[in-house]
C-alpha cells in the first residue's frame, strides 16, 4: 500500500469516528472511554511483530524484549478494558429495556 | 544487496528502491480490515444502553481477529545457515528456517500475564475509581506505543520499513525509509506524551498528588520550546537516522507530557482524561501508518476522534476554550477571598429530619449529583432515598451536568451501579426547564454546576458556563461538607444564601443515610 492509500483510509476513518461518536449517548461516555481505550490497544499487533522478529544484528534481541513487554502492557489494556466495559454495561442492562433517550 | 555510503544515506536516499512491506498477504490485510469494521460497530453499539453490550462483544471479536491474524502471519522463526557437501560432491550454503517455539511460548505467556492483571483489576476496581483506572490504562497504551516504536527503530527490517544495505567496507545498515521515520517519530512522541501525561493525571485523580495546578514560571515558553524542538527533530530525523535524534525525541516527549499536565487543576480533569484518550488513539494511528496496518489506522482514527469530541463536549460544558484548559492554572488558588465572603452572609442550616420532611411533601424532586457524591460513595444510599420517596408518591429525577465528576459520564456510571433506572436520569438540556415546576432540588456533592453567577455575573470566572437552574426550584437542599470551602473554580455560590435554600452540612453519605432513616 502506498502512503496515499493509507492516508485515505485514515481520513475516512476519522469521519466515520466523528459521526459514530456523536451518536453515542452521553450516559455511556464513561464506557465509551473504557472501550476506546481497549481497542486502541490494537497496537499489540506491532508488539507481536516485534516480539516474533528474529532480527538482524544486536537490535533484534533488544527489540524482541521491548516487543514482549509491549505485549504485556497492551494485553493488560485489552483484557482490562473490555472486562471493565462489560462490567459497566451490565449495570445499565439491569433496568427495563425502555427506549433510549438522547 | 545495495551499497551505501554515508553521503547517500544522509541525502534523499535516491537509488534505494522501495521494498514492499512484509504483510503483503491479502488475506491478512482483509482480516485487519474486518477487525477495523468490528471496532466501528463496537462504538456504534454504544448509541444506546440496549445495544451497548453487543457493541462491546464486537470489540472483543475485532481484537481477537487482529491478534490471531498477527500470530499466524508472524510466527517466530529461527534462521540458520547450513553449509555442507552433497553426496554428489556439490558444496552448498542454505538458509534453514524453523519455528521458534520458545519465543512463541513467551509471547503467549506475555498475553497471559497481561490478561490476568487486566481482568483482576477490572473486577476489583470500585466504580468511583473509574477515572483513575482509565488514566492508568491510557498510560499503558502510550508506553506500549513507545516500546513498539523503539522496537521498530532498533529492528526496522522486521517491520518492513527499511532496506538492508551494505557499505563498501562490508558494514551492514538498515536504511529506514524517510516516510517511516516521520511516522515512527510521531508515534514515539505521541506515545510518550500520552504515557507521562496519563501518569500525572492518574496521580492527581488518585489523590497521590494534589489537585491544585502546579505553575512553573515561564512554563508557556518552556512548553512551546520543547514542542518546537520535538517537531524540529522529527523533521531532521528524515535526513539523518542517527540514534541520538530518536532518543532525544523520546525523552523530550516524556518531559513535555509531564509539563503539559502538571499545571492543570482537578476540575479540568474531564478534559484532560478525554484529551489523553484522544492521544492514545493518534499514537496507535501513527504506528498503524508505520506498519501499514488497516486495523490500527481505523482504530487510531476512531479513538482519536472519540477523545477529541469528548474534550470538545467537556470544554463546551465549562464554556472554556481548549487552549485555556491546556494552558492550565484553573481551579483552587483564588479561593481565599471568596471563602472570607462566605462567612459574612446569612444562610440557613437544616437537619436530616427537616430535609426528610420537605422531600416527603414534594411532588417532584430533582437530584443533582456531583463529584462529592463519588468521593463519599453516596450513590447506593441515594438510590435508596429515591426508592423511599417513590413509595411516598414523589416523582424522582436525576439531573446530570456534563462535567459533573472527573470524567465524561462519570455520574451516569455511578447511578447505574446503584441501580438507578436510566430513564430517571436526564442530561442538562433535557431537564433544565423542569426546575421551575420542581418542589425540591437536591444537590449532593455538586457546586459550580449549580452556580447562577455563571448566568448573571460577567466578572465570574465561570461566566457563560451552562448551569443547572436549581435556584428556580421551590426549595433547594444543598449537601456540603462545610461552609468554608468553595467549588473548584474558587467561586462563591449565591444559591447557599437564598431564602429557599437549606444547607445540609456533613458527609454526603452519612447525611443521606440519616435522611433515609428520617423518611420512615
Amino acid at each position: 500500500m502506498d502512503f496515499i492509500s493509507i492516508l485515505s483510509i485514515f481520513v475516512m476513518a476519522c469521519f466515520v469516528g466523528y459521526y459514530v461518536v456523536w451518536s453515542v449517548t452521553p450516559a455511556l461516555h464513561t464506557p465509551l472511554m473504557a472501550v476506546t481505550n481497549a481497542i486502541s490497544s490494537v497496537i499489540i499487533v506491532g508488539a507481536l511483530i516485534a516480539a516474533a522478529a528474529a532480527g538482524i544484528g544486536g537490535g533484534g534481541a533488544t527489540s524482541k524484549w521491548l516487543g514482549l513487554l509491549a505485549v504485556v502492557l497492551a494485553s493488560v489494556n485489552i483484557f482490562g478494558g473490555f472486562a471493565v466495559t462489560a462490567r459497566m454495561l451490565a449495570m445499565y442492562k439491569k433496568k427495563a429495556p425502555a427506549a433510549a433517550k438522547h | 544487496m545495495a551499497r551505501w555510503t554515508p553521503e547517500r544515506v544522509r541525502g534523499d536516499g535516491k537509488g534505494f528502491e522501495h521494498v514492499e512491506h512484509l504483510t503483503v498477504n491479502p488475506w491478512a490485510s482483509l482480516a485487519y480490515l474486518v477487525a477495523g469494521v468490528c471496532f466501528i460497530l463496537a462504538l456504534r453499539g454504544l448509541s444506546s444502553p440496549a445495544t451497548s453490550q453487543r457493541g462491546n462483544r464486537m470489540g472483543i471479536i475485532g481484537m481477537t481477529i487482529a491478534v490471531v491474524t498477527t500470530l499466524i502471519t508472524h510466527v517466530p522463526t529461527i534462521q540458520t545457515l547450513a553449509v555442507g557437501t552433497t553426496d554428489s560432491g556439490f558444496d552448498y550454503v542454505a538458509m534453514l528456517s524453523r519455528i521458534d517455539a520458545l519465543t512463541f511460548v513467551e509471547i503467549l505467556a506475555a498475553i497471559g500475564i497481561g490478561a490476568v492483571i487486566g481482568v483482576t483489576t477490572a473486577r476489583r476496581i470500585a466504580m468511583t475509581d473509574m477515572p483513575q483506572l482509565v488514566a492508568a490504562f491510557h498510560s499503558l497504551v502510550g508506553l506500549a506505543a513507545v516500546l513498539v516504536a523503539c522496537a521498530a527503530y532498533l529492528n526496522p527490517g522486521a517491520f518492513g520499513i527499511a532496506q538492508m544495505l551494505v557499505s563498501d567496507t562490508g558494514v551492514p545498515l538498515a536504511y529506514i525509509f524517510p516516510v517511516s521515520r516521520i511516522e515512527m517519530g510521531l508515534g514515539v512522541a505521541i506515545g510518550a506524551i500520552t504515557f507521562s501525561g496519563s501518569v500525572i493525571a492518574f496521580l492527581k485523580l488518585n489523590g497521590n498528588m494534589g489537585g491544585k495546578p502546579i505553575m512553573l514560571p515561564g512554563r508557556h515558553v518552556i512548553n512551546l520550546g520543547v514542542l518546537a524542538a520535538i517537531l524540529g527533530l522529527i523533521a531532521y530525523f528524515t535526513q539523518d537516522q542517527s540514534p541520538w535524534i530518536f532518543w532525544t525525541i523520546t525523552v523530550l516527549s516524556f518531559v513535555i507530557g509531564f509539563l503539559l499536565i502538571i499545571p492543570i487543576g482537578g476540575a479540568d480533569m474531564p478534559v484532560v482524561v478525554s484529551m489523553l484518550n484522544s492521544y492514545s488513539g493518534w499514537a496507535a494511528a501513527a504506528m498503524g501508518f508505520t506498519l501499514h496496518n488497516t486495523a490500527m489506522i481505523i482504530t487510531g482514527a476512531l479513538v482519536g476522534s472519540s477523545g477529541a469530541i469528548l474534550s470538545y463536549i467537556m470544554c463546551k460544558a465549562m464554556n472554556r476554550s481548549f487552549i485555556s484548559v491546556i494552558a492550565g492554572g484553573f481551579g483552587g488558588d483564588s479561593a481565599g477571598g471568596a471563602a472570607a465572603a462566605a462567612t459574612d452572609r446569612p444562610w440557613k442550616r437544616g437537619s436530616a429530619e427537616d430535609a426528610a420532611f420537605l422531600l416527603g411533601q414534594a411532588e417532584q424532586v430533582i437530584i443533582v449529583p456531583g463529584y462529592g457524591m463519588a468521593v463519599s460513595q453516596a450513590q447506593h444510599v441515594l438510590r435508596e432515598m429515591g426508592d423511599k420517596l417513590k413509595e411516598h408518591g414523589v416523582r424522582v429525577k436525576y439531573a446530570i451536568h456534563p462535567v459533573a465528576g472527573r470524567m465524561p459520564g462519570h455520574m451516569n456510571v455511578l447511578l447505574a451501579e446503584a441501580n438507578v433506572p436510566y430513564d430517571d436520569v436526564f442530561e442538562l438540556e433535557d431537564i433544565n426547564s423542569e426546575f421551575a415546576q420542581t418542589d425540591v432540588a437536591f444537590v449532593i456533592g455538586a457546586n459550580d454546576v449549580t452556580n447562577p453567577a455563571a448566568k448573571t455575573d460577567k466578572s465570574s470566572p465561570i461566566y457563560g458556563m451552562p448551569v443547572l437552574d436549581v435556584e428556580k426550584a421551590k426549595t433547594v437542599l444543598f449537601i456540603k461538607r462545610s461552609m468554608g470551602g468553595v467549588g473548584y473554580a474558587g467561586v462563591d455560590n449565591d444559591v447557599f444564601y437564598m431564602d429557599n435554600t437549606m444547607m445540609l452540612l456533613g458527609d454526603a453519605k452519612k447525611m443521606v443515610e440519616e435522611i433515609v432513616k428520617a423518611i420512615e
